[in-house]
């Protein structure tokens, strides 16, 4: 191994950024890898103070939404005067919009840690939710800010008209934040913040000042939240108010929590997972909204490094060549877990059929099976597939948790060994 | 104007009790497990819809006693197989599930009832305005959701101060490692609390549930309103969180009733201000339409200043 090894990912991650639109051409495609971007970056910033700095935030789409509010102004203000200012360095201003509102406010809320932080930044998140119907002059009122991104200086010739020109500036601004998101994790001061996490107490005595800690993550926070905001209002070309409301500050709570906040690399798979959750889920059922509430339930209760720290947890069990022997467990309890994730859809999806598309009559498909909704066959089956493999997956996870325990102490034992 | 005071003072103080009844179990759920429930304006909502449920099949009345209890039903199993397994996890763990289950709820309630009002209706015993005062009618049923608040906030004042199971719940407050020294079964305390809590919140969405309207966000715009109830009445305090919903709810129907900017009061001294001044939108706000921020501004103002709340004993 050379010393520059951990370059490696970095490099992967590039490639794969760059080849992207050449494997998924589509143009559905490539606007949901943009919006993968910035739900990327917005993700990793609000991570930087749950997962980070130990601080449960409530609201963290003020700044992601008046960072993209600013954004849309400030490219309706370079069209009108025709500055000479290029559309790339734009998400700057909604960076910056973000950053001197973490400022304003983070310096109220900072102030206290745990339960109250949350309460006061729910307070704020609110109360700006509250003012963008107010102030209509800003906000827009109902029908938003409107924008156009190709008014703007070019450079190159690049219009930024096509989806695969913003892909691309999205692209490129989330390998730029993520990569200095994770330097932060490695500075002194990052460090700082787990430790404000972990210990409060210890770290006032080493001398820190906890709340300055909490403020400077904050503040960094805010700014990588606002540029994501920038970036949403260039693609989108609109910014309505309800991006500073409750809904998008729980659905990047959602996002984090679900990928894993304990990882640097959980956030990502979470943005991921759910904007690809959000978009191809919702053709499939109208219910998807509760597959992720439910989802997200069973991630609190029985993962809560999420599902990125489910993944991690078998890379020391990989590396030392243990894997193999958690397998047998695994496939026993795949088969009660298959039967209780069938009983859950069907249950779901029957009954949200019944209930909402009742006009349509009792006949419907799933998996392209059609069967008739109100046939008591169907409601036997999800009844006989729910308490089945519930009380099968009941008494088989002790023995998959041991498996797993075993096969880990004995990579831990290698390890040493060597 | 008298008119005006009056019919506010009233309507300021319905809604104040109103909201005592959810805020009263969120403290009492807070100060026992350190929980802040955020799905507790959602079992509220429960509460509304199983009571429009309810009175769709057999009337209203039933529906007054057996929505609280089935909410409070649910609330116990909640209590008793989710948030005690994320315990161990601690305290983000508890809110962050809550805060899913407020999420599911609020799909749920339209998965099966849609995403539209429904047509919760007064009861016609109920349905006659109750006097008339100089030209303004007031409806029976909010003298009725008056005299139901007043009822149980006394029922639940003397359970709390004048019985056994009161006095268990009081010591397990504050010291709940010395109750269960003493033999009582703490774990099943909390159980019964939460599911309380949670009736009590039906209670309030069976009696509200036709005056305001019944809707699936009804959760979303009220659980904000009560946390700042709960914080600003001091987290853990029955009277100050009873204060506390009588101070918003006045306040919160008061603000509506004025209609003034501070346009109108600078254009007294002689500032002349337009929608395109400075600032512009700020100054032509009327109180009226910034009284949904009050709240908040209150919320945020107290933590700054006065962590403890208005009565609490403790810090937030």
């Amino acid at each position: 191994m050379n010393r520059h090894a951990y370059l490696l990912p970095w490099i992967a991650a590039v490639v794969v950024v760059l080849l992207l639109p050449y494997v998924f051409s589509s143009g559905a495609a490539i606007t949901m890898m943009s919006l993968m971007g910035f739900a990327i970056i917005f993700a990793l910033s609000f991570n930087m103070l749950l997962g980070q700095t130990g601080m449960l935030s409530f609201g963290h789409a003020v700044y992601y939404g008046l960072g993209g509010f600013m954004t849309a102004h400030a490219l309706n203000v370079i069209a009108a005067g025709k500055w000479p200012i290029p559309l790339p360095v734009l998400p700057l201003v909604g960076g910056l919009t973000g950053l001197s509102f973490a400022i304003l406010f983070g310096w109220v809320s900072t102030k206290r840690a745990g339960t109250a932080f949350s309460m006061i930044s729910l307070g704020i998140g609110e109360l700006v939710a509250a003012c963008s119907l107010i102030l209509r002059g800003f906000f827009g009122g109902e029908g938003g800010i409107s924008t156009s991104r190709t008014a703007t200086l070019r450079l190159f010739g690049i219009s930024f008209g096509p989806q695969i020109q913003v892909y691309y500036l999205i692209a490129a601004w989330c390998l730029l934040c993520m990569a200095a998101m994770y330097a932060f994790t490695r500075t002194p001061l990052g460090r700082m913040c787990n430790a404000v996490r972990d210990n409060p107490e210890r770290a006032e005595f080493v001398g820190y000042s906890t709340q300055m800690v909490r403020f400077i993550a904050f503040c960094v926070a805010g700014f990588f939240a606002g540029v994501a905001g920038g970036l949403a209002a260039i693609h989108y070309e609109i910014v309505t108010s309800s991006v500073v409301g409750a809904v998008p500050s729980g659905y990047v709570l959602l996002m984090a929590y679900i990928g894993g906040v304990a990882f640097f690399i959980g956030p990502i798979i979470g943005a991921v997972l759910m904007t690809l959750l959000q978009i191809s889920l919702s053709d499939y059922t109208g219910a998807w909204q509760l597959y992720v509430g439910v989802m997200f339930v069973l991630v609190v209760m029985y993962a809560p490094w999420g599902l990125g720290g489910l993944v991690l947890m078998h890379a020391p069990l990989l590396s030392a060549g243990t894997f193999r022997r958690v397998l047998p467990a695994y496939a026993l309890v795949a088969l009660p877990s298959a039967m209780l994730f069938a009983g859950g859809v069907l249950l779901v999806e029957t009954s949200h059929h019944l209930l909402v598309k009742a006009t349509e009559g009792p006949a419907m498909r799933l998996f392209g099976v059609g069967y008739e909704a109100n046939s008591p066959m169907v409601w036997v089956a999800i009844v006989v597939l729910l308490v089945v493999g519930g009380v099968l997956l009941k008494r088989l996870s002790p023995k998959v948790s041991e498996a797993f325990h075993a096969a880990r102490q004995d990579a831990l034992s290698k390890r040493i060994a060597a | 104007m008298l008119e005006l005071i009056l019919f506010s003072s009233l309507n300021g103080l319905l809604y104040g009790l109103l909201l005592f009844l959810l805020a009263s179990g969120l403290t009492l759920i807070f100060s026992m497990m350190g929980v802040l429930n955020f799905a507790h304006a959602s079992f509220y909502m429960l509460g509304a819809y199983f009571g429009y449920q309810i009175s769709r099949w057999v009337g209203y009345w039933p529906g007054l006693l057996l929505a609280p209890l089935l909410v409070g039903g649910i609330g116990a199993l909640v209590e008793r197989y989710g948030l005690r397994t994320v315990h161990k996890h601690g305290h983000v763990a508890e809110l962050l599930f809550t805060f899913g289950l407020a999420y599911i709820i609020e799909e749920l309630v339209q998965m099966v009832w849609g995403k539209i009002p429904v047509d919760y209706r007064v009861p016609e015993l109920l349905n006659f305005s109750a006097f008339t005062l100089f030209s303004t009618t007031y409806p029976a049923f909010r003298m009725f959701m008056l005299c139901m608040s007043v009822v149980v906030f006394i029922a639940l004042l003397l359970l709390l101060t004048r019985t056994r199971v009161g006095l268990i719940i009081r010591a397990a407050l504050s010291h709940p490692n010395m109750v269960g020294a003493l033999g009582h079964n703490v774990p099943m305390v909390f159980m019964l609390v939460f599911g309380v809590g949670c009736g009590l919140a039906a209670l309030a969405g069976v009696i509200a549930g036709p005056a305001l309207v019944t809707y699936p966000a009804m959760a979303a715009s009220l659980g904000p309103i009560l946390f700042v109830v709960v914080v600003v009445g001091g987290l853990g305090s029955l009277p100050g969180a009873f204060i506390a919903s009588l101070v918003i709810g006045l306040i919160q129907t008061f603000a509506v009733a004025v209609n003034v900017s501070l346009a109108d009061v600078l254009g007294h001294v002689g500032i002349t201000l337009t929608r395109d001044s400075i600032g512009g939108d700020l100054w032509m706000a009327t109180v009226a339409q910034v009284a949904p921020i009050i709240p908040y501004m209150l919320l945020v103002l107290v933590l700054i200043f006065r962590p403890k709340g208005l009565m609490g004993d403790r810090d937030t």
